[in-house]
């Protein structure tokens, strides 16, 4: 491999026929290239979907109210389902496997939020503990709402970053009052959401919501997360617990628009599959592209052995195995792939980085070719260059060395 | 030292059957210095690659230094070509892309012998050749017959038992080829067997013994 001498064999060669050697290189570092920007934009997609979905807990699932579109037991269709505390309550009661179930009810009338003399129209939305994780917050200062909070019905409020800076400015926000429609609610958290719009928004307890703005016990969703479970396990969960809802609510378990469920779960796996499908289909066009390739070094390599009948006719005559013939073809052809390859590979992922900056977008964020790519690409050149050369060292080993001396 | 028997060979081109070699029974022994001459068509070339293991016979019986050279894997050739064999051809077949002193010691290099070591050895052949100046040039470099020296100092790097010469000075004038054929002679004088196929009367008879082929037989196998 390191011996000198078929280098400078393989240079001489090369050095003879510069343009050929070129156009077959290139027809493989195209492939290459082509390979890895597909890969890398491939991985852009992905991160960029993996993002929007990071804003919530890839797990959750949401529950909305809808309105029922079949008839059931005399009652006609069309009726609006309303979710009360009891849907939280039982719903928390009769299944183990959820975790962090939070009931949402927004302040819709009263929007208007002050601090001294800064006013603000900012989403109001009143919720359980479980948001935290349902929305995927980052508390950065305090803490979020907690049971008590619920349990006393409490006046606080966990605010946004963009919210503390829009009012408080470079006031102290935690421990201090924010004003909802006039009445003061305690700062007990400061939070940062992955999501722009959901930075939008202060949260404050359900409980106090109801008591305080809406009357009632009314709640407009219902969203937990479900652990680990699988998208099969999700759906079964899903499933029970829409019939759940279709007992207490009086609905036809077939109706599909009485409750509408928001399975994240099920969303993530799919899209998951979907770029697993996309990066098989992007390595199938980029092997393809790459056996053009092959074609192409195999084909000048024969024109080589052609060319080289003679040479290789001496080295038989003065003693040359066939295998060492073997050798050096093949090395050759394995050379100029892995060269052309590679160069291949560092313009393409040259160009990603490049570009990157300057994409960023909600679903295209850090095309990349990681290092893994990287490493199977190399392997890729090398079984390549082996596969292209193949053929035509067979062909020079079997050379007779008369037949190659006659050769003029 | 070579040994022949009945040694028979034909080529077949489609349909056609030609019969080179006819039964060729010749016995040369260790330092001899024999020429093969015949004219074109008689068979010798194709005489001296069998001899050289560049070609297989047909029937017959072929002993080079008491090892039969019948149906060999091309990996024992090979051996045998590399170690007991040199070759100096009319047209050099020196490799173009190499200089004088790397053509010389690349039989050196199918034996595994590492580039240092190899080079240096070289340089002593083509000292012996007296072109050890030449040593960095190229074969397009140098004139006939400073090439037939590069040639000929590349055969007896792997001091071999036999050299075979085809026509070795059809492309020199005819005072290079008599220096060439003095070289021979003291090559011969070391001991190693020199078997010179031409077709140049002044060229064989400064060989001592003239071997002449006639429609694949021997017709005269006589000592000067």
């Amino acid at each position: 491999m390191f011996d000198i001498d078929k280098w400078q064999e393989i240079y001489s060669t090369i050095k003879k026929n510069k343009l050929r050697t070129f156009l077959t290189g290139f027809s493989v570092a195209w492939g290459i290239f082509m390979l890895i920007i597909l890969l890398g934009s491939g991985r852009g997609l992905e991160n960029g979907i993996k993002k929007q979905f990071e804003q919530d807990a890839t797990n959750s699932i949401w529950i909305y109210q809808g309105q029922t579109s079949m008839p059931f037991k005399g009652l006609k269709p069309g009726r609006r389902i309303q979710f009360t505390n009891e849907d939280y309550d039982i719903t928390k009661r009769d299944n183990v496997k959820i975790e962090n179930l939070s009931a949402r009810l927004n302040v819709w009338r009263q929007r208007i939020l002050s601090y001294k003399n800064e006013y603000g129209n900012y989403d109001i939305i009143s919720v359980h503990p479980g948001t935290k994780a349902l929305e995927n917050i980052k508390v950065l200062e305090g803490r979020f709402l907690n049971d008590i909070d619920i349990k006393e019905s409490r006046k606080v409020v966990a605010v946004s970053l963009v919210v503390k800076n829009a009012l408080f400015k470079d006031e102290e926000a935690l421990g201090n009052y924010l004003k909802i429609n006039n009445i003061p609610f305690k700062v007990i958290g400061l939070f940062e959401d992955g999501s722009e719009r959901d930075n939008q928004r202060v949260y404050i307890p359900v409980s106090s919501a109801q008591k305080i703005f809406t009357g009632g016990v009314e709640i407009n969703n219902l969203a937990f997360t479900a652990g680990n479970a699988s998208a099969e396990e999700s759906i079964e969960l899903e499933n029970e617990i829409k019939n759940q809802f279709a007992n207490r609510h009086k609905f036809d378990k077939e109706d599909q628009r009485a409750v509408f469920v928001n399975n994240n779960i099920e969303e993530y796996k799919k899209f998951l599959n979907l770029f697993a499908g996309i990066r098989m289909f992007v390595w199938i066009i980029g092997i393809g592209t790459i056996i053009a390739g092959i074609v192409g070094v195999s084909n000048i390599m024969l024109i080589v052995v052609k060319e080289r009948t003679k040479e290789i006719g001496i080295r038989k005559a003065i003693g040359a195995t066939p295998n060492s013939i073997i050798g050096l073809i093949l090395l050759e052809s394995v050379a100029i792939t892995a060269f052309a390859g590679y160069i291949g590979l560092v313009l393409g992922v040259g160009l990603l980085e490049l570009i990157s900056p300057y994409v960023q977008s909600d679903f295209f964020r850090n095309p990349e070719a990681d290092f893994r790519i990287a490493v199977s690409a190399t392997l890729l050149l090398i079984i390549s260059g082996t596969i292209a050369g193949f053929v035509p060292a067979r062909k020079a080993a079997s050379i007779k060395p008369v037949e190659a001396l006659r050769d003029e | 030292m070579i040994h022949l028997s009945n040694i028979h060979k034909s080529y077949v081109t489609g349909a056609n059957k030609l019969h080179v070699l006819k039964g060729i029974d010749l016995i040369i022994e260790q330092g001899e210095l024999v020429s093969i001459m015949g004219s074109s068509g008689s068979g010798k070339s194709t005489l001296l690659n069998i001899l050289g293991i560049l070609d297989d016979y047909d029937n017959g019986l072929y002993k080079l230094h008491n090892t039969e050279m019948n149906n060999l894997s091309e990996k024992k050739a090979a051996y045998y070509r590399n170690n007991m064999i040199g070759f100096v051809f009319q047209s050099f077949n020196l490799i173009s892309f190499k200089n004088a002193m790397e053509n010389v010691a690349l039989p050196l290099y199918y034996q595994g012998v590492n580039r240092k070591k190899r080079n240096k050895i070289a340089l002593e052949y083509l000292d012996r050749m007296g072109i050890k100046d030449w040593a960095e040039h190229l074969p397009s470099e140098m004139s006939g017959g400073q090439k037939q020296r590069v040639a000929i100092a590349r055969a007896l790097i792997t001091n071999p038992k036999v050299i075979l010469a085809d026509e070795p000075t059809g492309a020199l004038d005819s005072q290079t080829s008599l220096e060439v054929m003095d070289l021979f002679r003291e090559i011969n004088k070391s001991g190693i067997t020199m078997i010179i196929v031409t077709h140049e009367k002044d060229i064989s008879e400064r060989t001592d013994r003239v071997i002449r082929l006639r429609d694949g037989i021997i017709e005269n196998g006589q000592y000067n």
